[in-house]
């Protein structure tokens, strides 16, 4: 069968730990101006039963993102993927990382616009 | 238009501003700075690279970088600066500081730093050139790694760190490496990336291949989040909790018994008169103060551990752990004695559990449950952050953890907290328990640093001043003036400085100041001349912190500003006519040269790890005999044992037991100012966007984190009437500061926090750049560090909080 080309990013927010470096880098790449970037992080403090809470960081690409185009074709990751510190973005084409979705809970699937 | 060139070399400070590491690939096009990349070959950082790092292209071209000396030619504190020349800027300072040691002596001048700065070495040998032995970490109580280095120093002779296969070639794969079952988390938040020389996104490799984590802290971090077990602290009382720790772990025998009896000093003996050890002096005429005594079990007979030759005084000695000994000494007297482990044990069985409860807010359950999978993990390790040494009793809580990993047999092991020496032990500058190609010229030189003859550890193993004292000595004069400053990326009045209108009125009453820097700060505007210093892109330099060992290569120049390393050197020349170094490639020689390869051809491979067997790389090396200069197996310590009873913290007159003690500003202590200040007060969680001060002028960083913060729970912004987002004033009985509230969960309703290192660079209408506005500093005493000298209470004072009153307090918001 032949395979999409529709790429996408696996974003494994588990391990997000909110260190920004994905954000900085895709501004590095693109020379944005801020507060203009690619790729935001968001935390989410989770309300949980009996007054507890969890804290989330969800990385979030923006409607600016082009997933690295030039990059990707040169055979380079994405900006933000290369230097995630946490490794927790893969890029890839969305049949495959969908299939990833279901060996490990905590993850999200992303396409671009 | 030139090519791009890609220069490969290694963080460290100006520029990140962080205590350094990552290879990263600098792409370079006409002397330009275009592009910045984690090194992907790299083994510490495997391609990644933090946000700071990759806003470099922001900070090397910023507008507002100093390209020129400059000389103040208004009052100290104003924006009344003209440009000179490099050479007239050395020739004053050159003439400023010779006067200075002409009529007060050397020692009049202090050096000071910031932290974790590449400076450290520079520093010290400008402040050794020119004849003072006064380095300063203008920290409170020298808060930050100093004192803990000091503490495990004492205890069990080297520093160690948790072991995520940083020293193996193919880290995590290396077959010697065994991942963690468990780790600690003590005090530490990874957003903000990197401490102590470790790289901290090591342990979020380790959970993705099975470590669990215990986390200590009082805010839910991430790694609470993640936790088998979340011990949210009260802050302050960590000793209470390793205590209760140590306590379960003893009553239920969890501890490696071997370990114990073979390279602790539980069996020797402790007088139950003085409190002392049993010294072989104590018992026979010509008897050694060094040795100590046990009672061997099968011979029934006192034998005597003679520390030259770290051996019993019979062959096949079975001494008793435990016990109670009538001992007849030299002098007639007859006493009873007790074991060193009868002792530490005594020391940890009052914190059961739910005293622990009572003392730290943690639940009874979770303290057995945590310390029970902490010591049947194998292997296990701690990290800790630096809260740890933002307490007073630093040294006793110290001790206390050190002697959780030592007793659980993870200390040296194979995914435990192995011990750490520079790599190769190539050694810049005297460190805690190491002593560097840069020293003082001879020991009398050294004898008017300051705190020294007050704080034992200063003696021993800490070789700065201690902070609270230079600032009271600059005011009292005794004994002796203080009448200059050299100050090198270190901006008491914005970061480092605690009580910081203290730090001004220092600052104000001194004759001569130097500033080095790389971009305007409030500090700045009180030094006399200011040089201008360069990022680390800019500049040749040696890392040897840790592993691996490494060289920073110069990728740029950038007009008018000059690496700190080049500017201590010259000066350094100036004031010494027996300069030992005639170029700085000499001098990185010379600090290189235990690894056998120079400069260039370390330059060449980028880094190097020690090989196997050397001191300076894991594992069992107390076992093999690598750590003690006589080869013997043990530790490095007085006794060459790891000592539960500290044989140094008895000669300094302090407790050689740990124990816990509340600290100096805290509901407990002080029932009389909580009633007012019905809050704790935590200040200086990281933000990922800054190193400290540094970084609020850097667009794409500012952007991450725009305002100062406080992290305020629900219920208690409700009781006071905040919403999110509001302006808020935290106030105590030093001063206040104002931040942007953040109404969050992450905090316990009985605790705010607030972030540090605030001042606002793009507010000019101000020479200090409104600098003592949102400075959580203004809340936090100096002068409260611990009885050796160390630690200091950040992490613990009380506040109130409330809503600004809009545009009157201060100014327009």
């Amino acid at each position: 069968m032949a395979k999409s080309n529709k790429k996408g990013l696996l974003i494994d927010y588990e391990y997000c730990t909110g260190c920004f470096s994905c954000t900085v880098a895709c501004c590095q790449e693109y020379g944005w101006e801020a507060p203009l970037t690619g790729i935001r992080v968001m935390e989410i403090v989770q309300d949980l039963p009996k007054d507890k809470a969890y804290l989330t960081f969800l990385p979030f690409p923006t409607e600016l993102c082009v997933l690295c185009a030039k990059r990707t074709q040169k055979g380079l990751a994405p900006a933000c993927v290369k230097h995630c510190m946490a490794n927790c973005l893969t890029y890839g084409d969305l049949r495959d990382l969908a299939l990833e979705l279901e060996k490990k809970p905590r993850m999200v699937l992303w396409s671009p616009r | 238009m030139g090519k791009t060139t890609i220069v490969k070399t290694t963080t460290w400070s100006a520029g990140p501003g962080c205590h350094g590491g990552c290879g990263v690939l600098a792409h370079i096009k006409d002397n330009k700075l275009v592009k910045i990349e984690g090194d992907p070959d790299h083994p510490w950082n495997q391609g990644r690279l933090c946000a700071r790092a990759l806003a470099m292209t922001q900070y090397i071209d910023h507008q507002d970088r100093l390209k020129s000396p400059l000389k103040r030619v208004g009052k100290r504190g104003e924006d009344q600066f003209e440009e000179i020349s490099w050479d007239e800027a050395f020739d004053i300072i050159e003439e400023r500081m010779k006067s200075i040691r002409d009529d007060f002596g050397p020692e009049s001048m202090i050096f000071s730093m910031g932290t974790g700065r590449d400076i450290g070495p520079w520093i010290c040998m400008l402040a050794y050139a020119f004849g003072s032995p006064n380095v300063m970490f203008a920290l409170s109580g020298n808060a930050c790694y100093s004192p803990r280095i000091a503490a495990l120093d004492t205890v069990q002779g080297d520093y160690c760190v948790f072991d995520a296969a940083q020293w193996l070639p193919g880290r995590y794969d290396n077959p010697e490496y065994k991942v963690p079952e468990c780790m600690i988390i003590w005090g530490y938040n990874i957003s903000a990336t990197c401490p102590d020389n470790l790289f901290g996104h090591w342990i979020i490799d380790l959970m993705k291949k099975g470590t669990k984590i215990i986390t200590i802290d009082p805010r839910l971090s991430f790694f609470a989040s993640r936790s088998k077990y979340w011990l949210q602290i009260r802050p302050g009382t960590d000793a209470a909790l390793a205590l209760g720790f140590l306590h379960v772990i003893i009553k239920e025998k969890l501890y490696d018994k071997n370990f114990l009896e073979t390279f602790t000093d539980a069996p020797r003996l402790v007088r139950n008169d003085t409190g002392k050890l049993l010294r072989e002096s104590d018992l026979v005429k010509g008897g050694s103060t060094d040795n100590f005594v046990a009672f061997d079990i099968q011979k029934n007979t006192f034998i005597i551990w003679n520390t030259l030759n770290q051996e019993y005084s019979i062959d096949n000695a079975t001494p008793s752990l435990t016990g109670v000994f009538k001992i007849t000494l030299l002098n007639g007297n007859t006493i009873s004695c007790i074991t060193v482990w009868d002792k530490f044990q005594e020391s940890c069985v009052a914190y059961t559990p739910e005293k622990v409860e009572k003392i730290t807010l943690v639940p009874a359950l979770d303290i057995e449950k945590a310390a029970r999978f902490y010591a049947k993990a194998k292997p296990a390790s701690i990290h800790w952050g630096v809260p740890i040494d933002m307490t007073p009793e630093i040294t006793p809580l110290c001790h206390a953890i050190a002697a959780l990993w030592a007793l659980t047999g993870n200390l040296d092991v194979p995914g435990g907290n192995v011990f750490t020496r520079s790599a190769f032990n190539a050694v810049a500058y005297a460190l805690p328990g190491a002593e560097g190609v840069i020293k003082l010229k001879d020991q009398a030189q050294d004898k008017t640093r300051i705190g020294k003859d007050e704080y034992g550890p200063f003696n021993k193993f800490i070789w700065r001043c201690q902070t609270d004292k230079v600032i009271e000595q600059i005011f009292s004069e005794k004994p002796y003036p203080v009448k200059g400053l050299w100050m090198q990326t270190c901006n008491p009045l914005s970061g480092i400085g605690l009580d910081p209108k203290l730090w001004q009125k220092a600052l104000e009453k001194l004759d001569f100041i130097v500033g080095v820097d790389l971009f305007m700060t409030p500090s700045l505007r009180y030094a006399d001349i200011i040089l201008p210093a360069a990022t680390f892109l800019e500049k040749d330099g040696v890392r040897s912190w840790w592993v691996p060992l490494q060289t920073i290569n110069k990728a740029v120049t950038v007009e008018g500003c000059r690496p700190d390393v080049e500017i201590n050197f010259e000066l350094s020349q100036r004031f010494d006519p027996d300069f030992k170094w005639e170029t700085i490639h000499d001098l990185f020689d010379e600090i290189l040269e235990p690894s056998g390869m120079s400069f260039d051809e370390l330059a060449k491979k980028g880094w190097a790890l020690p090989p196997e067997n050397h001191a300076s790389r894991p594992y069992f090396r107390h076992e093999k005999g690598l750590l003690r200069s006589d080869g013997k197996p043990g530790f490095v310590t007085p006794s060459g044992k790891f000592e539960l009873f500290s044989t140094l913290r008895e000669e300094w007159n302090l407790e050689p037991v740990p124990y816990f003690k509340e600290p100096p500003f805290t509901p407990v202590s002080r029932p009389d100012l909580f009633k007012d200040y019905p809050l704790i007060l935590s200040t200086g969680r990281r933000s990922p966007a800054f190193f400290h001060a540094e970084h609020r002028n850097i667009p794409w960083l500012r952007t991450l984190d725009p305002d100062p913060v406080v992290e305020i729970h629900p219920d208690t912004a409700k009781k006071n009437n905040i919403s999110n987002g509001e302006w808020v004033v935290v106030e105590n009985w030093m001063g206040n500061a104002r931040f942007k509230a953040k109404v969050t969960k992450i905090v316990p309703p009985w605790m705010v926090m607030a972030t540090h290192g605030w001042w606002f660079p793009e507010k000019k209408d101000d020479p200090l750049f409104h600098t003592f506005e949102s400075n959580i500093n203004m809340l936090i005493p100096m002068n409260e560090q611990g009885k050796d000298g160390l630690g200091t209470p950040v992490k613990h004072l009380l506040c109130r909080i409330r809503k600004e009153t809009k545009g009157v307090e201060h100014g327009e918001i």
